[in-house]
């Protein structure tokens, strides 16, 4: 069966029909050529799908397009139309990549995360539940750790996100 | 072609920071993977493809009922052993796919869909009926089915060694620790799966095959796949610009690639497009063989080595036979006058194993340096002091002169920064709050290896500019930069007159990014292509002159045993109510030749120390002999460590270059941070418990009293 559905990638409104199967990475990846969001799992175990939806982190392997009409999508390819993003900028300075696989990923996860930590949202490891987070390197690695990098990264990418939060 | 021996480069570039040359693409998503190859690469309108996998373990085919697949709309094709194109050589029992009816083992590929969307192909797949003729199969390596005894061992060793009177001296020896270790399946799990896009053209008179793969090796995959096709190797081409990840699995080409490349063959020019899924790698894509390790050691009262028996047991497949060379780093690593080590594999009827990261080193360190660990526990010495007790004048194995062996440094300097000197000799002495705390420490090694095969070209471009390329390949390593920096040195100009090209069997040829041998393979022949150039055309060449040269042999290597050496040291917590473990701290430190990019470097070794911890807590294939399968077959069943498991994990190294080795002074760091890290973390478990795990990972109930 197919459906029919808008979506904002990037800035760029696309029209498209789906088979109602087709998840909104392989919409983006096989129907629209947006090749920013990698599929490492393809079910929700490793990250490197993620994008922003409407503003949040969102894993598009686990989506299905059909439920997404009207929704806009910043890859880490759009987080860079108009030069790097700090965040992009952090894990240059810092090394926090090898393969470069899972790191769209990664940055869209670490952008949509500080904008987590800033709103206030506690995590498994927030002590106080009241006051302002911290972006301290405990918060940000239980925050990330649903990005998998398999080259082992992690120290950079830790110390990317750390800069990036700084400011 | 030129061979050129080459002389020493004098380093300006080679040696100091320099950013990726490809950062960019990758933090942005730009960069284009395998099957990420668009119409801007000529891929028009792609098939999709999708496995049928076996669900018996041994058997035959007796019926593939595609009739419901081709009634889905979208699917185009079904191919099976029936119809499937035939190939010229079907040695190579892995890559000869779909030519019999035979079923070797479980998750083997019996049938490919072809289909105009990647989900019509995926249900197209499940619609495909097989029936089988299961025969009974054997799937579990015991201590009493490894029995079979290789002719040789991955690349090529012996597969037994024996020196002295072994037996004789455990005998004699104050001291003896006869212990088995144990090592878990392990997949590679690089994080881009497996994946191809083929398809097949024409090129004046003849057929041309062109890909782009996820591959360490595009000079590789042409060797395996074009004899098989019945095609020369310039009828193939192969293209891996970027590759997310392959620690070992990406290095030769798996079934998959066969089967993209016949997929293609019937559809008439039209691309097709195949990616491995996440579950379909536990079963085609390569892994980890398990081992065990039974260890001998032999000493004085005061810890000095008489004797070491190194004899192991892991598996192989009926398949293909892969030996992995898991004693090969304990006929190198100490003195002992007397020595023995064996490999003997079960051959079952599972997947086929092959590399992954430190092959051989990776299990065997773990097994020798808990040996080690236990050894200065019986002894009453310290284990570095044991370790230093132990160095050999000579390698042991060759009988040469080692050019450059740092251990006892690399473990000094470890030492110091780790604060080992305060450590208290006796096991679970030290908690804090609900954790017991201990350090452990392992040594590290692997050989520094320089693979043939390899050429380069440079071109001048004029106005200083030079093209280089080779086909080389960049998993992640930064190969592209540090290549850069190598050709820039030779040729003596700034990286940024430097157009480097890599990663397609169009340049000259180049061996795998595999081994730790990438550098010093690549960079050597770029080395001699360069200084030919130089000597043939001078410091001002003319736009357009050229030269395409390798490099002749190495005379030292007969010489002197190369090989590179580090030390790990882990912090380890473990939670005396839940035996949680936890490293708060890893460090490595290492001697490994020049290091010709201080980055790229570190986080190759910061890589390796993050997979050795992995492979300490959490890595494990489970297999299900009765099936013959691996259950965990996906990232949330199978661990691999997270940002929330690794802590405090850095490197460092001895500052030295290497120049007999290769020109530019490195001698590889690919394999080596895996290698001695599992160890660490069991010894440091071990000194906060005082309880002994003998096998990885290291589970809780372990160490719960
Ligand atoms: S591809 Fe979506 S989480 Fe792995
Ligand atoms: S950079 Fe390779 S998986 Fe993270």
């Amino acid at each position: 069966m197919d459906a029919q559905l808008s979506l904002t990638v990037d800035g760029t409104v696309h029209s498209l029909t789906v088979d109602t199967r087709t998840t909104l990475l392989d919409a983006l990846r096989e129907r629209l050529g947006v090749i920013s969001p990698k599929k490492g799992c393809d079910h929700g175990q490793c990250g490197s799908c993620t994008v922003l939806l409407d503003g949040r982190r969102h894993l598009t392997c686990l989506a299905l397009a059909v439920a997404y009409d009207g929704a806009e999508i910043v890859t880490a390819d759009g987080l860079a139309a108009d030069g790097l993003h700090p965040v992009q900028q952090a894990f240059l300075d810092q090394d926090g990549y090898q393969c470069g696989y899972c790191t769209p990923g990664q940055v869209c996860s670490a952008v949509g995360m500080l904008d987590e930590l800033k709103e206030g949202h506690p995590s498994h490891v927030t002590e106080d539940l009241v006051g302002e987070i911290e972006p301290s390197e405990v918060e940000v690695r239980e925050r990330m750790s649903g990005n998998l990098c398999r080259c082992g990264a992690y120290p950079g990418i830790l110390a990317a996100v750390c800069e990036a939060a700084r400011g | 072609m030129t061979e050129q021996a080459t002389r020493p480069v004098e380093a300006r570039a080679i040696g100091s920071h320099h950013d990726r040359v490809d950062g960019p693409e990758k933090v942005t998503g730009r960069a284009a993977y395998a099957v990420e190859h668009g119409e801007a690469d000529g891929v028009i309108d792609p098939l999709h493809v999708w496995l049928v996998q076996s669900t018996v373990a041994k058997g035959r085919v007796t019926r593939v009922d595609s009739a419901a697949s081709l009634a889905h709309p979208g699917v185009v094709a079904v191919l099976d052993h029936t119809n499937a194109p035939r190939l010229d050589d079907t040695d190579n029992g892995e890559l000869a796919i779909l030519q019999d009816d035979r079923v070797g083992f479980r998750g083997q590929i019996v049938a490919l869909v072809l289909a105009e969307t990647p989900e019509a192909a995926r249900e197209g797949a499940a619609l495909v009926a097989v029936g089988y003729d299961q025969e009974p199969h054997e799937a579990e390596l015991r201590v009493d089915n490894a029995t079979y005894r290789p002719d040789q061992v991955n690349p090529a060793m012996e597969t037994d060694t024996d020196e002295g009177d072994v037996d004789a001296a455990l005998a004699s020896a104050d001291v003896v620790v006869d212990q088995d270790y144990r090592t878990a399946y392990e997949h590679n799990n690089p994080l881009e799966p497996h994946a191809t896009l083929a398809w097949w053209g024409q090129e004046g008179d003849r057929e041309v095959l062109s890909m782009f793969d996820s591959t360490q090796g595009v000079h590789g995959v042409v060797q395996a796949l074009a004899p098989m096709l019945g095609l020369q190797p310039e009828q193939v081409r192969v293209r891996a610009p970027y590759v997310g990840g392959g620690f070992g699995s990406k290095g030769e080409a798996h079934s998959h690639v066969m089967a993209a490349a016949l997929a293609a063959r019937t559809t008439h020019g039209r691309p097709v497009k195949l990616a491995v899924t996440r579950q379909q790698m536990f079963a085609l894509t390569g892994y980890r063989t398990a081992t065990i390790s039974h260890v001998r050691l032999g000493a004085a009262a005061d810890g000095t080595l008489v004797a070491i028996e190194h004899a192991v047991q892991e598996q192989t497949s009926v398949v293909r036979e892969f030996a992995e060379q898991t004693a090969a780093p304990t006929r190198m690593m100490y003195a002992a006058p007397n020595r023995r080590t064996s490999h003997r594999l079960a051959r079952l009827d599972v997947a086929v194993p092959s590399w992954m990261r430190a092959p051989g080193e990776m299990p065997g360190m773990f097994a020798h340096e808990v040996a080690m660990d236990e050894l200065a526990v019986a002894c009453g010495v310290d284990p570095i002091v044991l370790r230093e007790r132990n160095e050999p004048d000579i390698d042991p194995e060759s009988g040469k002169p080692f050019h450059q062996r740092r251990l006892v440094e690399c473990l000094h300097r470890g030492a110091d920064r780790f604060g080992w000197e305060d450590r208290p000799p006796e096991p679970r002495t030290t908690a804090d709050g609900d954790w017991w705390v201990g350090t452990g420490v392992a040594s590290a090694t692997y050989p520094a290896m320089r693979s043939p095969g390899n050429a380069a070209r440079v071109l001048a471009l004029g106005k200083g500019r030079y093209a280089v390329s080779i086909g080389a390949v960049d998993i992640g390593t930064g190969a592209r930069t540090v290549l850069t920096q190598i050709a820039a040195d030779a040729l003596d100009v700034s990286p940024a007159a430097i157009d480097l090209a890599i990663a397609d069997t169009r340049l000259p040829a180049a061996s795998v990014a595999g081994g730790s041998s990438g550098t010093s393979s690549w960079g050597t022949a770029i080395v001699a292509a360069a200084q030919r150039f130089r000597a043939d055309h001078g410091p001002s060449p003319d736009a357009g002159v050229e030269t395409t040269a390798s490099a002749a042999d190495n005379p030292a290597e007969e010489e002197f045993a190369f090989h590179s050496f580090g030390a790990v040291f882990a912090e380890a917590r473990v939670n005396r109510w839940t035996g949680e473990v936890r490293v708060p701290r890893l460090l490595g430190v290492y001697s490994v030749g020049r290091v010709i990019n201080p980055m790229t470097a570190h986080s190759q070794l910061v890589g390796g120390l993050v997979m050795g911890l992995s492979a300490a807590l959490f890595e494990t294939s489970y297999r299900d002999a009765r099936f013959g399968h691996v259950v965990t077959q996906d990232l949330a069943t199978y661990h691999v460590a997270s940002h929330a498991d690794v802590l405090d994990v850095d490197a460092e190294w001895l500052e030295e270059s290497d120049q007999v080795f290769t020109p530019a002074g490195g001698r590889g760091i690919g394999e080596i941070g895996i290698v001695g890290t599992a160890a660490a973390v069991a010894n440091a478990a071990f000194h906060a418990t005082g309880t002994r795990v003998r096998s990885i990972p290291i589970t809780a109930g372990e160490l719960l009293d």
